[in-house]
């Protein structure tokens, strides 16, 4: 284990070496003097000094090539560095796990870390803020903070925000229409007894009801999730992440009614064996090429779907005319507020060592008019209120509208819980899936993971 | 420590012969003579065994000695190593019999050891699995291999493609073979055979059979060419003396080629079985171990709890327990089933 620990770092550090020399030998052309590492400018603030800010997203190209995010981020530090010649930004793109689960931590260890970079919240930004890895942003930015309202919230830790998002959205099912159509379904489900209709409707026109990519592991437990969030009150799902008391018996509850909903036997067949995004015959393959109805996820799952058009505007349009979007359905009992929702977002955090033109440059890329560039630019789903009208997507605007109803909206149950615990939970919720654990099994899984932390 | 041997013993006849040659020379007293020699050994030692020496320490002994200390603690991999905390051996304890604190044994037992123990079965499993059926298979086939027929080559060429093969590129051409909606499916609904109710990997006990077919597949192919090699060394005349003493094709292979390559089964079984312990790529690049740890292996456990769950403490006490089942298990076989075929190295030192 250490030697393999060691070996990444030593290709992490080889890899960043590689690419910041890179970087370097090719600037873009602004008039920052070349190859001068800039030094720590914290004393003074003056803006002659030459700065370099590090920035690490998760962006990266897609199969065909597009990257509008990763696009948008180059425009971003352009623009900023025109404002501001002494700065300079050196931006990586980072696929997503490799970026979380590797670079970040290993990178934050080794006290030699970007400036900026991707942050998700929740559990995970408590366990660096522990650390003391993150800046804390919350006098510098007070007025952004504000202004971005509720959406900040797992940013912040014991008062203090550590990061902003740039993105958040809420998660429900996708469906296709034409389907429904084809199945005589005429209402979204707003039950979970709607919905045990809706999947024999379908299952009686020979069409997969649910796609779910259960061998990924989290798309599986996202269904369990929401049975919890119906299930417990909010004070007690909104504190486990910090409490990490799961005595509720709410908890056992969700896996219970997960079990009763997998009884009805809603998913396509060998979901176990099915992962969520790659491939024609994954989860999303399988709605977007029309071959199941349903398949709960988050906002970014348009563009997943539309990854499996031939590309073209009218193949584009297409799908997005047939796709439906409803919010979980409300259950039968359960202390849980029905409207509530599950969500998550995207942000950046600035390193504690970090110059202070780090947080200058995070609260320009969230202004409001930045924001709405965004949402125009890339499709994120803004969290800047006033950007929101920049969202023209039909079900992204449908989505937002609920997130922004919700009695009130939590955070995915395992960025909230952090990697043991939240890891912990989804084998337990992978589990009562394959059918080798229950309910009760989930807990105890999760109870001894945090009793070991 | 052999490395140490092999170069100190290769270079003697070296400066023997240097002495030897200073003979006609003026007579220098003999003492400063060896001592010089004694000297310009080591020095040669130093030179030869140094880098290789360092590296080892640097890269193999270190993290070694690292991991049994990161073992001690409760340590979230995420977090500088200062805010860890020492629990002595609770890690271990935790794998092993779930904790010793009677009120949380039980869901740590479930949490935990569960998951060990059913990571190490897996690992017998395959140890055992490969003795009575890779050992037989690939024996049969190199014996077969052995003997001259049209097409040999490229049929020696096929047998050991897959070994050559990145564990990667192998793992994701299965994968694609045995999706749910994939080919191997199909053919096999085509004729009318049953499937895995959850599909070939994922589904809680065909998984494991789907995936030691694999890993045979992968693996067979060493087992071959070993034995092959091993055959190439039998004397022909052995055999045509055996024929001609009325002995039947089977009673050849049966009564010498077999017992013949005795040393080369021995060595394969041992590489096999280290191979087994430590096995990792092929069950990480299917799934991680498959979803509910059917095909898992301590291996991929070690590695999901540390880079996924961040329990870097927990993590490293595998990591060792896993060094000290390999170890012991080298040294038993070593001094138990090899004890004759090293002999002669071990009379030599």
């Amino acid at each position: 284990m250490a030697n393999m620990r060691r070996a990444g770092a030593a290709v992490a550090f080889a890899t960043s070496a590689a690419l910041l020399l890179a970087a370097c030998s090719s600037d873009d052309g602004d008039t920052t003097p070349e190859g001068t590492d800039s030094p720590d400018t914290e004393e003074t603030s003056e803006n002659s000094e030459p700065v370099t800010l590090t920035w690490w997203h998760n962006s990266v190209a897609g199969d065909n090539g597009q990257n509008d995010l990763g696009d948008y981020w180059q425009k971003m530090a352009d623009d900023f560095t025109a404002q501001n010649p002494n700065v300079t930004i050196e931006i990586e793109q980072i696929q997503n796990e490799d970026l979380q689960r590797t670079r970040i931590p290993l990178a934050l260890q080794s006290g030699d870390a970007p400036d900026l970079f991707q942050a998700w919240g929740g559990g995970e930004l408590a366990t660096q803020v522990e650390s003391g890895y993150l800046m804390d942003l919350s006098e510098t930015l007070a007025d952004d903070i504000e202004r971005l309202g509720g959406g900040v919230a797992p940013w912040q830790y014991d008062g203090s925000t550590y990061g902003l998002p740039f993105q958040f959205g809420v998660e429900g099912i996708w469906y296709r229409e034409s389907l429904f159509e084809e199945a005589g379904i005429t209402e979204e489900p707003t039950t979970m007894a709607e919905l045990g209709e809706a999947v024999q409707a379908l299952k009686d026109a020979d069409i997969t009801p649910i796609a779910v990519g259960a061998a990924d592991g989290w798309p599986a437990a996202h269904w369990w999730y929401n049975f919890a969030l119906r299930a417990c009150p909010q004070d007690v799902i909104s504190t486990a992440g910090t409490t990490f008391d799961f005595s509720d018996p709410c908890w056992v509850e969700a896996g219970e009614q997960l079990e009763e909903f997998l009884g009805t036997d809603p998913f396509q067949d060998q979901f176990i064996s099915t992962v969520a995004q790659t491939g024609a015959t994954s989860s999303a393959g399988l709605v977007a090429t029309g071959e199941a109805a349903m398949e709960l996820m988050g906002h970014w799952n348009v563009f997943v779907y539309e990854g499996f058009t031939d590309g073209t505007e009218e193949g584009i349009q297409a799908l997005q005319d047939d796709l439906g979007w409803f919010p979980m359905p409300a259950t039968d009992g359960g202390a849980g507020d029905p409207t509530a929702a599950l969500g998550g977002g995207d942000g950046f955090s600035c390193y504690v060592d970090a110059p202070p033109e780090c947080a200058e440059f995070l609260s320009f890329i969230m202004s409001d008019e930045n924001q709405a560039g965004a949402a125009e630019a890339a499709g994120i789903l803004p969290v800047a209120p006033a950007a929101a009208e920049a969202v023209t997507n039909p079900v992204l605007v449908e989505l937002s509208q609920v997130a922004g109803n919700a009695e009130y909206v939590q955070l995915w149950l395992d960025t909230s819980f952090g990697t043991n615990v939240g890891g912990a939970m989804n084998d337990g919720i992978v589990n009562i899936f394959a059918g080798t654990g229950n309910a009760q099994d989930v807990v105890d899984l999760m109870t001894a993971a945090a009793l070991t932390q | 420590m052999t490395a140490l041997e092999a170069s100190g013993t290769g270079k003697g006849p070296v400066v023997d012969a240097k002495a030897s040659a200073a003979g006609p020379h003026p007579v220098t007293p003999a003492t400063d003579n060896a001592k010089k020699d004694t000297r310009r050994k080591w020095l040669e030692i130093a030179i030869f065994v140094g880098p290789a020496l360092l590296i080892f320490l640097t890269f193999v002994v270190f993290p070694m000695v690292m991991a049994a200390r990161y073992s001690l603690y409760k340590w979230d991999s995420r977090q500088p190593f200062e805010l860890a905390e020492f629990i002595g051996f609770d890690n271990y304890t935790r794998a092993l019999i779930g904790g010793t604190d009677p009120e949380t044994q039980e869901i740590f037992w479930k949490a935990y050891a569960e998951p060990f123990w059913n990571a190490v079965g897996n690992n017998v499993q395959i140890i055992a699995l490969s003795m009575l059926i890779q050992l037989p298979v690939a024996m049969l086939i190199a014996l077969v291999l052995n003997r001259k027929f049209p097409g040999r080559g490229p049929t020696r060429l096929i047998i050991f493609a897959p070994y050559v093969l990145a564990e990667v590129t192998a793992g994701l051409m299965w994968l694609m073979l045995l999706d749910p909606r994939g080919p191997v499916t199909e053919w096999v609904q085509a004729i009318g055979l049953p499937t895995p109710p959850q599909g070939w990997l994922e589904d809680p006990t065909w998984g494991f059979w789907t995936f030691f077919f694999i890993v045979s597949w992968k693996y067979i192919g060493l087992a071959i060419i070993l034995f092959l090699a091993g055959l190439a060394g039998v004397p022909e005349e052995l055999q045509e003396a055996a024929s001609i003493d009325g002995a039947s094709w089977w009673q050849v292979q049966w009564r010498i080629n077999i017992p013949l390559i005795g040393p080369t089964v021995r060595v394969w079984a041992f590489l096999s079985i280290i191979g087994s312990i430590q096995l990792f790529d092929m069950a990480w690049v299917l799934n991680k171990g498959g979803s509910t740890g059917q095909y898992s292996t301590i291996a991929t456990l070690m590695v999901d709890i540390g880079t996924q769950r961040n329990d870097g403490g927990y993590a490293s006490a595998l990591a060792i327990i896993m060094f000290i089942f390999s170890m012991t298990a080298a040294i038993i076989y070593l001094t138990l089933v090899m004890r004759r075929d090293t002999a002669g190295s071990r009379k030599g030192a």
